[in-house]
């Protein structure tokens, strides 16, 4: 009985928070915010150079061979230091590779994706909110894609697209063939770019090993952005200390005042103890098979709610200057924008919850 | 991260449920009242090993090395049988660990066994009616005359009282030392000659707190708990039990259990409460708040089992505010599908049964209910100043100096 992390977990925590620091401090955070790209090809490839495009990728095909609880641990970091890059969608395309691609698929596409020099990226959503696998409907015929898929991140970047089917199997698609549209949707997180992706006939793989594990690959999607809002969540709070006890009002810290040291605690409390909630939804997917369901709908629900409602708190506690686009908690609040509204809001994943609690 | 338990700890667990079979009590046994089932029980348990495993055996403790997986396993299986383990009293949850701590042999060998059995009842004498939340300036007093010490005061919000044979309290010994320093920490026999017990009537109707007058009070100085004085550092340790004591998430799980009882057992606009889509989301928002409690709970039981205590300081101090607040939000979510039947108030045996949730005005006595761990231990405001201050390094409060 062990709910802790390891210590190679810790250090991997620590390495990539070390390298953050360095690499992106928050002035080159705001430039990269600030040009919308959404993505630094050398920030990119130094984590990739350390492993973290192909985390979860077997050795066997060029990766670390680590678990979701390890990418979760990553997600978090960046979430942390707000961090652009291709990160999600490449690595959710992974995991929908390695649950529903055959063996011969998997030992074809997984070392280039392990070792980040091919870019990929899921589009699962479709409009309407209907992000759910049963409401996907794009199909593949006669080796063909037709559909459209929306809120996709880094689609202009990525070089495949692992794409949603109706029934909720999966098919990989080459992002810059033909029959791929992808118009900009000007997402509100500058640092990871959401599009619109149209594929009108465009050649693609269907992958072989069934379709049962949609769900799965939503579930992961939602433990890795519940840890992203839950790093961005714990960034808020810090900034907001680092605020409150620099700004003065009537002659002292407004630390000093209680209205703002019970906003800290009060957004410290729904945060912090929840560091628990996603580490346990990320380990159920590696070694709890039969609870995964609940506890993704939950960590997704509650974290990703609970974070934004500490993004707006944080707005309030910097007062005008927090309202400003020079602050930098609004790169934070959007990013946590993100975490919260892609694939499903708190109120569908507690729906789902009530059917998997059998209420 | 492994959640398994080791095959040792495992064929613990087979071991305890094997005991467990044992309750409820059959045969004659089972005629008894129901606390001497009890008593019998747990003296059962003490034998076994499975109870107060942490009190020495001449104590009447079953003095087990320190095994914390072995400790969650027994309270888990405990729990799920409804059997009696170790008493959550007053007595047996906040003195006895105090008085091992603090305590000289011959206050251990005289006081903690009866509390263990439940024989003797005690109650906590700290607050007072100008000293809550700023509880350092008490000002109840103890005079040392020879080798007694004479009490003259008030404390309130007792809870018990009326049935205590003991008091541990806390009385300003020190009247210029600083506030403080000048504390000192006694155990006070309650048919003293000297005291009087009112009861307060609470808020949901019945009497479980009261009032407690020293009128020249007479307590032997060998009463007293550690070093003259020295009262305020060791109340923080006995602190540290009751407010673990409030916080327990298994008690959360059940309640959020019998909530979705509830949900099933009423309706919302002709249908079952359960289907409505408003009731469903805001139950599965309160799962999420159970959830944290829990694993947060295990991810500190992992640290503090590991030695790394000091890396779960900030969830360890948020426990308390955490839990009431989510017990509140169990309780305002029941009151919400009581509908009409939430005005009804609870009835007499309601209140001597703390409102057992089966009827719906025993569940308005535990939305009334709900109130008061909020408040004990340190309202959650203060804990929110703790939070703070030492979880996030924040300044203290600004504050008049006497």
């Amino acid at each position: 009985m062990d709910f802790g992390l390891s210590e190679e977990q810790e250090m991997l925590q620590e390495t990539i928070r070390g390298f953050a620091q360095n690499e992106c401090p928050t002035t080159r955070l705001r430039e990269l915010f600030d040009e919308g790209e959404g993505h630094d090809p050398a920030l990119w490839s130094a984590l990739a150079e350390m492993g973290i495009a192909g985390l979860i990728v077997p050795e066997e095909h060029g990766g670390a061979g680590m678990e979701i609880l390890d990418l979760a641990l990553v997600a978090e970091v960046l979430g942390e230091f707000a961090i652009p890059g291709p990160f999600l969608g490449h690595s959710l395309a992974i995991r929908g590779v390695m649950l529903a691609a055959s063996a011969a698929q998997q030992a074809n596409l997984l070392p280039d994706l392990a070792s980040g020099e091919m870019i990929a990226t899921v589009a699962l959503q479709e409009a309407d909110a209907a992000w759910a696998p049963e409401s996907w409907t794009a199909r593949v015929r006669d080796g063909r894609l037709t559909g459209e898929k929306t809120i996709v991140s880094h689609a202009a970047l990525a070089d495949r697209i692992l794409v949603g089917l109706d029934g909720g199997g999966l098919a990989w698609v080459d992002a810059k063939g033909q029959g791929v549209v992808i118009e900009d949707l000007g997402g509100i997180d500058r640092t990871r770019p959401v599009y619109k992706v149209r594929f009108e006939g465009a050649p693609a793989e269907v992958l072989e090993g069934g379709s049962g594990n949609a769900w799965q690959l939503v579930e992961t999607a939602a433990v890795l952005l519940a840890a992203d809002a839950f790093g961005s969540a714990t960034k808020l709070i810090d900034l907001d200390v680092a605020y409150a006890m620099e700004r003065e009002q009537f002659g002292q810290p407004i630390a000093q005042f209680q209205a703002i040291k019970h906003t800290v605690a009060r957004i410290g409390t729904d945060i912090e103890p929840a560091r628990a909630l996603f580490w346990y939804a990320a380990h159920c997917q590696d070694a709890i098979e039969a609870e995964a369901g609940r506890a993704a709908s939950v960590a997704k629900a509650h974290i990703t709610d609970r974070a934004m409602n500490a993004a707006r708190e944080s707005v309030e506690l910097h007062g005008g200057y927090g309202f400003t686009w020079e602050c930098e908690v609004q790169m934070w609040f959007k990013r946590i924008m993100l975490d919260r509204s892609l694939l499903g809001t708190p109120d569908q994943w507690r729906e789902r919850t009530a059917v998997m609690g059998e209420y | 991260m492994d959640l398994e338990y080791s095959a040792g700890h495992q064929a613990f667990r087979d071991e305890v449920r094997e005991f467990l079979k044992g309750w409820p009590l059959k045969g004659d046994e089972a005629k008894r009242p129901q606390e001497e089932q009890e008593q019998i029980f747990r003296k059962r348990g003490i034998e076994a090993g499975y109870v107060y495993r942490a009190v020495p055996k001449q104590y009447g403790g079953s003095e087990q090395p320190s095994d914390a997986i072995k400790d969650r396993i027994i309270i888990e299986e405990f729990y799920a049988a409804g059997a009696p383990r170790d008493l959550m009293s007053q007595g047996a949850g906040l003195m006895v660990p105090t008085i091992l701590e603090f305590g000289t042999e011959e206050q251990k060998e005289r006081w903690i066994p009866p509390a263990l059995t439940g024989e003797e009842n005690w109650c906590q004498g700290y607050s007072e009616p100008g000293s809550g939340s700023d509880l350092a300036s008490l000002q109840c007093q103890a005079r040392l005359d020879g080798d007694e010490w004479v009490l003259n005061g008030q404390k309130i919000w007792t809870s018990s009282a009326q049935r205590a044979h003991m008091m541990f309290g806390l009385f300003r010994s020190e009247p210029d030392a600083k506030k403080h320093e000048g504390i000192t920490y006694l155990l006070v026999p309650m048919d003293a000659k000297g005291i009087e017990v009112r009861p307060l009537r609470e808020m949901g109707g019945g009497y479980e707190f009261n009032e407690v007058f020293f009128d020249d009070v007479r307590v032997p100085v060998s009463n007293t708990v550690g070093v003259r004085g020295q009262g305020w550092q060791i109340s923080r340790a006995t602190l540290v039990h009751e407010r673990n004591l409030i916080g327990n998430p298994n008690m959360m799980r059940e309640a959020f259990s019998d909530l979705l009882d509830l949900a099933r057992s009423r309706t919302l606009n002709g249908r079952p409460a359960n289907e409505d889509a408003g009731v469903r989301r805001r139950l599965a928002e309160i799962e999420g708040y159970v959830q944290t409690s829990q694993l947060s709970n295990m991810r500190q039981f992992t640290a503090s089992n590991k030695g790394k205590m000091l890396e779960v300081m900030r969830p360890m101090m948020m426990n308390k505010v955490a839990g009431t607040d989510t017990m509140q939000m169990i309780m305002k979510c029941a009151y919400d599908l009581l509908g009409g039947d939430g005005v009804i108030a609870p009835t007499e045996d309601e209140l001597d049964t703390w409102g057992r949730k089966t009827t719906s005005s025993g569940w308005v006595l535990q939305y009334i209910f709900s109130m008061g761990p909020s408040i004990a231990g340190g309202a959650s405001n203060i804990q929110r100043n703790i939070i703070g201050e030492r979880g996030y390094g924040l300044p203290r409060d600004l504050r008049r100096t006497s």
